[in-house]
C-alpha cells in the first residue's frame, strides 16, 4: 500500500492545530518491523480511536507516544513543538496521561490515596490526610464520581476503579488522555458511565486516544479513527463517514486465495457431512459472565465449524468453554446426546474433546522437551502416570506423526523449541491427534507460521473431517475460515450474530456480518 | 453512584457500620483480635484471683517489651509481603556482642550504637539480596538467620554474664506509675518504637509505599513510587528493631547466650499475624501487632496462673489461635474480592 493512497480525514471545524502530530514513526524489534512509517495525529476535544487487529501495531504506537519505546525514525510533535520522551514519567509531565487496560491501582489502599499517591500534600513533615482527601474529592467530582475518598478501592466496582485510575491520570493536568481497552471488563451501564466522563473531558478540550475492540463502542464514542494493519497506516477517517464494513475490511485486509483445490475438496465432502448425522456435541445457551453471551452451537461428526469474528469477539472464550478450561455460568453441553458438565480439561479429554490453544508457546508446546515427549504428552496424561507408554511405542508414535504431518525435525529427540513455528504447531496437532479426539478445537492454528506450513495444516483439517472428526476452527483470517468450514458461526462483541452453512458465502458477505451483525443478514443473502 | 439515599434507622446504620468494620480486610482482623484479647482477659480475671491487678497487666509489657519491638520491625516486612526469619538469631547475636564487649570494658555508649549499626547492616544485606538478586525473602533471611546464629558461637559457646553498671541499672530500675505500679525503661523504649512506627507507616511516603508494595508491587512501580528503595529499607528497619530488641533482651536477662531466643522470629511472626496483618502484605497495623504480642502474653500469664499446665501449652494455644486467624483472614479477604 503506497503512502500516497492513504486517506487522511480533514481537520475538525475551525482548523485547530493538532495537539499530537506523529509523522513517519518506525520502530523495529529484532526481526520485526513493528511500525513502518506511521502518521498519527490527535486534535484537542476529539475522541480518536486507534483500530487494528492483533499485531497491527496499536500498542507499539501508544508506547512510542508515551516514551516507553524509543522510535527509530520519524518525529513526534506536541502542540507544535518537537518532543522526545525518554520514559513514561517525562510523557506524563508533558501532559500525556495513560490508563492501561489492567487497572494498575492498589486495592488495599483508599480511593484518595490511589488518586494522590506520590503527590500527597505534606504538613509538619507528615502527609496531610485531610488535604489529600479534599484534593482527591475535587478531582473525583470533576468526573462526577461521588464516592467516599476514604473508602477502600477494593470495595468499588471495576468501573469505578477505572474512573479512579482516570482521576489519578488527570491530576497531572493532562491535555492528552490515552485509554487502552478501558471497557474490556465493564458491563453496559458502566460503559455508559465511562463514556459520559470521556465526553465531558473531550468537551473540556482534552484529546482522547481510545482503544477498544468493541466496534459498537468505537462508533458510539469516537470522532476520528486511525486504522493500522501489520505495522502500517491504512488510513485516518472521520467515524461518521466510514461504514463499518469498510472499517472491518481496512482492519483485516484481503488476501488472495491460493488454495482453490481445498475449496473443492471441502465442498465435495460437504454432501456427506452435517445435517443427517446426529450431533457429536451440542451446547445450549452456554455463557460466561464477562466472556461470552449465551450461545447455541452444534457440531456433527465430520463437520468443520468455523468461528469468525474480530479479536475479542468471543472466539477463544467459546473454545475455552468447550475445552473445559473455563466453566460455563449457564447453559448445558451434550456430548453424544448425554449431558456433560465440563469442569476441567481432563474431563474434556476423557470425552475426546481436545483444545489446542492459540498461545502456542505459553499454553501449547513444552519448550524444554523433545519432539517425542511433546507428542506423547496428552496421551500419557490420559493413560495416567502409572502406566507409562513403552519406549518403543513412544518412538513409533512420534515417528509416525513426524512422517504423516511431515514435521521437519532432525529426529524425535530434537528439542521442540528449536523447531520453526509451523512445525511446533504440527507437533501440537500431533499431540492432540494421538489421543484420537472426536472433537478437535483449533484456536488460531495457523497464526504466525509460513505459507507452506499453513497450507499443510489446512489440508490436514480437511482430511481429518473427511475421516469423521469434528473440528471447531478459529482463525483471524476469514479466507481460511471460509475455505475450511462447512458451517460458520459469526461473533461480534461476544455475541453470536449468525450461524450459517458455508454455501454461497463470500468474504464480503462475511465481512458484512462481522461488521453489522444480524441486520445485515438480508444484505448478505442478496449479494451472494 | 446514583444519588438515592436510603432512609434507615440510626440503630440499623450503627449495626451496619459495626459489620463493615469487622468484615473489612483492613480493620476486621484487628477488631477480632481486640475482642478476643478483652474476652480472654476478662475470662481469666474472673477465674483467677489477682489476675486483674494492674501490675499483672504491666508485667505483660515488661516481659514482652523486646517482642513488641521485634513485632514492629516484622510488621514492616510482612506489610510488603516479605518475611524476616533472622530476627531471633539477631537478638541472640546482639546479646552476645553486648556481653563480650561490656566484659572487655567497652562503654555502653559505644556498644549500643554499634549493635544497632551492625544489625541494621545485616538487615541491609538481606534487603539487597532480596532486591538485587531476586532471592526469596524466606531464603535470604534464612541465610542471615544461620549467619547470625553461627556468629554467636564464634564469639563464645557459653553464656556470658553482664555485670556492667548501666545494664544492671536498666534491668533493676523501676519507674513508678503511682499506686504500687511500675514499669521498666524497656517498656518506655518499646512504646517509643511503636509510636514512631505508627507515625512512619501512617504519615510518611515511605510508610504508604510499604503498604503499596504489599498491595501490588507492579502497580506501585507504575504509579511512580520508590518501590526498590522501600523494599530494601523495610529489612533495614527489621534489622534495626532486632538490634533494639537484642539490647532490651540483654537488659532483661543480663547475659549473652548463643542458644537464646531460638524460634523467637516465629513468635514475632505469630504476633503480627494474630494482630491482623495479612501474610501476603498490604493490610495491617503496628498497633495490631502490639495487640498480638499482648494476646501471646496473656496466654502465657493464664497458664502461669492456672499452675498445673506445662508452659508448653502456650505453644499449643498459640498454634491453634494462628490457625484460626489465618482462616479468618482468608474468609474476610475472599468475601471482598
Amino acid at each position: 500500500m503506497a503512502s500516497a493512497l492513504q486517506t487522511r480525514a480533514p481537520a475538525p471545524p475551525g482548523n485547530p492545530d493538532p495537539v499530537i502530530d506523529m509523522t513517519g514513526i518506525s520502530i523495529t524489534f529484532p526481526g520485526v518491523k513493528a511500525l513502518d512509517g506511521v502518521d498519527f495525529r490527535m486534535f484537542p476535544g476529539e475522541v480518536h480511536s486507534l483500530m487494528g487487529e492483533n499485531g497491527a501495531g496499536k500498542s507499539t504506537l501508544i508506547k512510542a507516544l508515551t516514551g516507553v519505546y524509543s522510535i527509530d525514525a520519524g518525529t513526534i510533535a506536541m502542540q507544535g513543538r518537537q518532543v522526545t520522551f525518554s520514559g513514561p514519567a517525562q510523557a506524563q509531565a508533558a501532559g500525556i496521561a495513560t490508563v492501561y487496560q489492567e487497572v494498575n491501582l492498589l486495592g488495599n489502599l483508599t480511593v484518595a490515596e490511589n488518586v494522590m499517591l506520590g503527590r500527597e500534600p505534606h504538613r509538619l513533615g507528615g502527609i496531610n490526610w485531610r488535604a489529600t482527601r479534599r484534593r482527591a474529592k475535587e478531582i473525583l467530582q470533576r468526573l462526577h464520581l461521588d464516592i467516599d475518598p476514604n473508602s477502600l478501592l477494593n470495595s468499588h466496582s471495576l468501573a469505578v476503579q477505572q474512573l479512579v485510575a482516570i482521576a489519578r491520570a488527570l491530576d497531572v493536568d493532562a491535555s492528552v488522555l490515552i485509554l487502552d481497552e478501558p471497557t474490556s471488563s465493564l458491563d453496559a451501564e458502566e460503559v455508559a458511565e465511562l463514556f459520559r466522563v470521556i465526553r465531558d473531558l473531550a468537551d473540556a478540550g482534552v484529546a482522547i486516544l481510545f482503544v477498544s475492540h468493541f466496534l459498537d463502542q468505537v462508533y458510539e464514542i469516537s470522532d476520528r479513527l486511525t486504522v493500522l494493519r501489520n505495522g502500517r497506516l491504512v488510513g485516518e477517517y472521520l467515524t461518521d463517514e466510514l461504514l463499518r464494513i469498510d472499517l472491518v475490511q481496512a482492519m483485516i485486509g484481503k488476501e488472495l486465495s491460493t488454495l482453490e483445490d481445498l475449496e473443492n475438496r471441502k465442498r465435495s465432502s460437504e454432501a456427506g457431512g452435517a445435517s443427517s448425522v446426529p450431533a457429536f456435541l451440542s451446547a445450549h445457551g452456554i455463557a460466561r459472565k464477562g466472556a461470552v453471551a449465551p450461545i447455541d452451537l452444534t457440531i456433527a461428526p465430520g463437520e468443520v465449524v468455523g468461528l469468525a469474528g474480530l479479536l475479542g469477539s468471543g472466539r477463544t472464550e467459546i473454545a475455552r468453554l468447550l475445552g473445559g478450561i473455563d466453566h460455563c455460568d449457564a447453559g448445558t453441553i451434550q456430548v453424544n446426546g448425554k449431558p456433560l458438565k465440563l469442569r476441567t480439561p481432563r474431563q474434556a479429554i476423557a470425552h475426546r474433546i481436545a483444545y489446542s490453544s492459540e498461545n502456542r508457546r505459553s499454553e501449547g508446546i513444552v519448550d524444554e522437551l523433545s519432539v517425542r515427549d511433546n507428542i506423547i504428552l496428552a496421551l500419557q496424561a490420559d493413560r495416567g502416570w502409572f502406566r507409562p507408554i513403552p519406549k518403543r511405542r513412544q518412538d513409533e508414535l512420534a515417528q509416525s506423526y513426524i512422517d504423516t504431518l511431515s514435521i521437519r525435525t532432525p529426529d524425535a529427540d530434537a528439542l521442540v523449541r528449536n523447531l520453526s513455528g509451523g512445525n511446533q504447531q504440527k507437533v501440537l496437532l500431533a499431540r492432540w491427534l494421538a489421543i484420537a479426539p472426536r472433537l478437535l478445537i483449533l484456536d488460531e492454528p495457523t497464526r504466525g507460521i509460513d505459507v507452506g506450513a499453513k497450507a499443510e495444516i489446512q489440508k490436514l483439517v480437511v482430511s481429518l473431517a473427511e475421516n469423521g472428526m469434528s473440528v471447531l476452527f478459529i482463525s483471524a483470517e476469514l479466507e481460511e475460515v471460509l475455505r475450511l468450514s462447512h458451517r460458520i458461526i459469526v461473533l461480534r462483541d461476544r455475541r453470536m450474530v449468525a450461524d450459517l452453512p458455508n454455501e454461497n458465502l463470500d468474504l464480503d458477505a462475511l465481512l458484512a456480518l462481522i461488521a453489522e451483525g444480524s441486520e445485515a443478514d438480508e444484505q448478505a443473502g442478496v449479494t451472494s | 453512584m446514583t444519588a438515592v439515599v436510603l432512609v434507615r434507622s440510626p440503630l440499623r446504620r450503627a449495626t451496619d457500620a459495626v459489620v463493615d468494620v469487622f468484615t473489612s480486610p483492613k480493620s476486621g482482623p484487628v477488631m477480632v483480635t481486640a475482642v478476643l484479647f478483652i474476652a480472654m482477659y476478662l475470662a481469666a480475671g474472673s477465674l483467677y484471683k489477682g489476675f486483674f491487678s494492674g501490675q499483672v497487666f504491666l508485667n505483660l509489657l515488661i516481659d514482652n517489651a523486646y517482642l513488641v519491638v521485634l513485632a514492629v520491625g516484622m510488621t514492616f516486612v510482612i506489610l510488603t509481603g516479605g518475611i524476616d526469619l533472622s530476627v531471633g538469631s539477631v537478638v541472640a547475636l546482639s546479646t552476645m556482642i553486648a556481653a563480650t564487649l561490656l566484659r572487655d570494658g567497652w562503654s555502653p555508649l559505644v556498644v549500643i550504637p554499634l549493635i544497632l549499626v551492625a544489625t541494621s547492616l545485616l538487615g541491609l544485606a538481606v534487603g539487597l539480596m532480596i532486591h538485587v538478586f531476586k532471592v526469596q525473602p524466606f531464603i535470604a533471611s534464612l541465610a542471615a538467620m544461620f549467619l547470625a546464629r553461627g556468629l554467636c558461637y564464634i564469639i563464645s559457646n557459653t553464656s556470658i554474664t553482664i555485670d556492667q553498671p548501666f545494664f544492671v541499672a536498666m534491668a533493676t530500675l523501676r519507674i513508678p506509675l503511682g499506686g504500687r505500679l511500675s514499669i521498666t525503661p524497656s517498656v518506655i523504649v518499646a512504646i517509643l518504637v511503636v509510636v514512631i512506627a505508627v507515625w512512619v507507616l501512617q504519615y510518611t511516603r515511605f510508610g504508604r509505599t510499604t503498604y503499596a508494595i504489599g498491595g501490588g508491587e507492579q502497580s506501585g512501580m507504575l504509579m511512580g513510587l520508590p518501590v526498590a528503595r522501600t523494599k530494601v529499607l523495610v529489612y533495614v528497619i527489621s534489622g534495626f528493631c532486632s538490634g533494639v530488641a537484642g539490647v532490651l533482651f540483654s537488659f532483661y536477662t543480663l547475659s549473652g547466650y548463643p542458644l537464646t531466643t531460638i524460634g523467637t522470629e516465629l513468635d514475632a511472626i505469630a504476633a503480627v499475624v494474630i494482630g491482623g496483618t495479612l501474610l501476603t502484605g498490604g493490610y495491617g497495623f503496628v498497633l495490631g501487632s502490639v495487640l498480638g504480642v499482648l494476646v501471646l502474653g496473656v496466654i502465657q500469664t493464664i497458664i502461669t496462673f492456672q499452675g498445673t499446665l506445662s508452659s508448653w501449652w502456650t505453644k499449643i494455644f498459640i498454634g491453634a489461635l494462628l490457625l484460626v486467624f489465618i482462616i479468618l483472614q482468608k474468609v474476610l479477604t475472599s468475601r471482598r474480592t
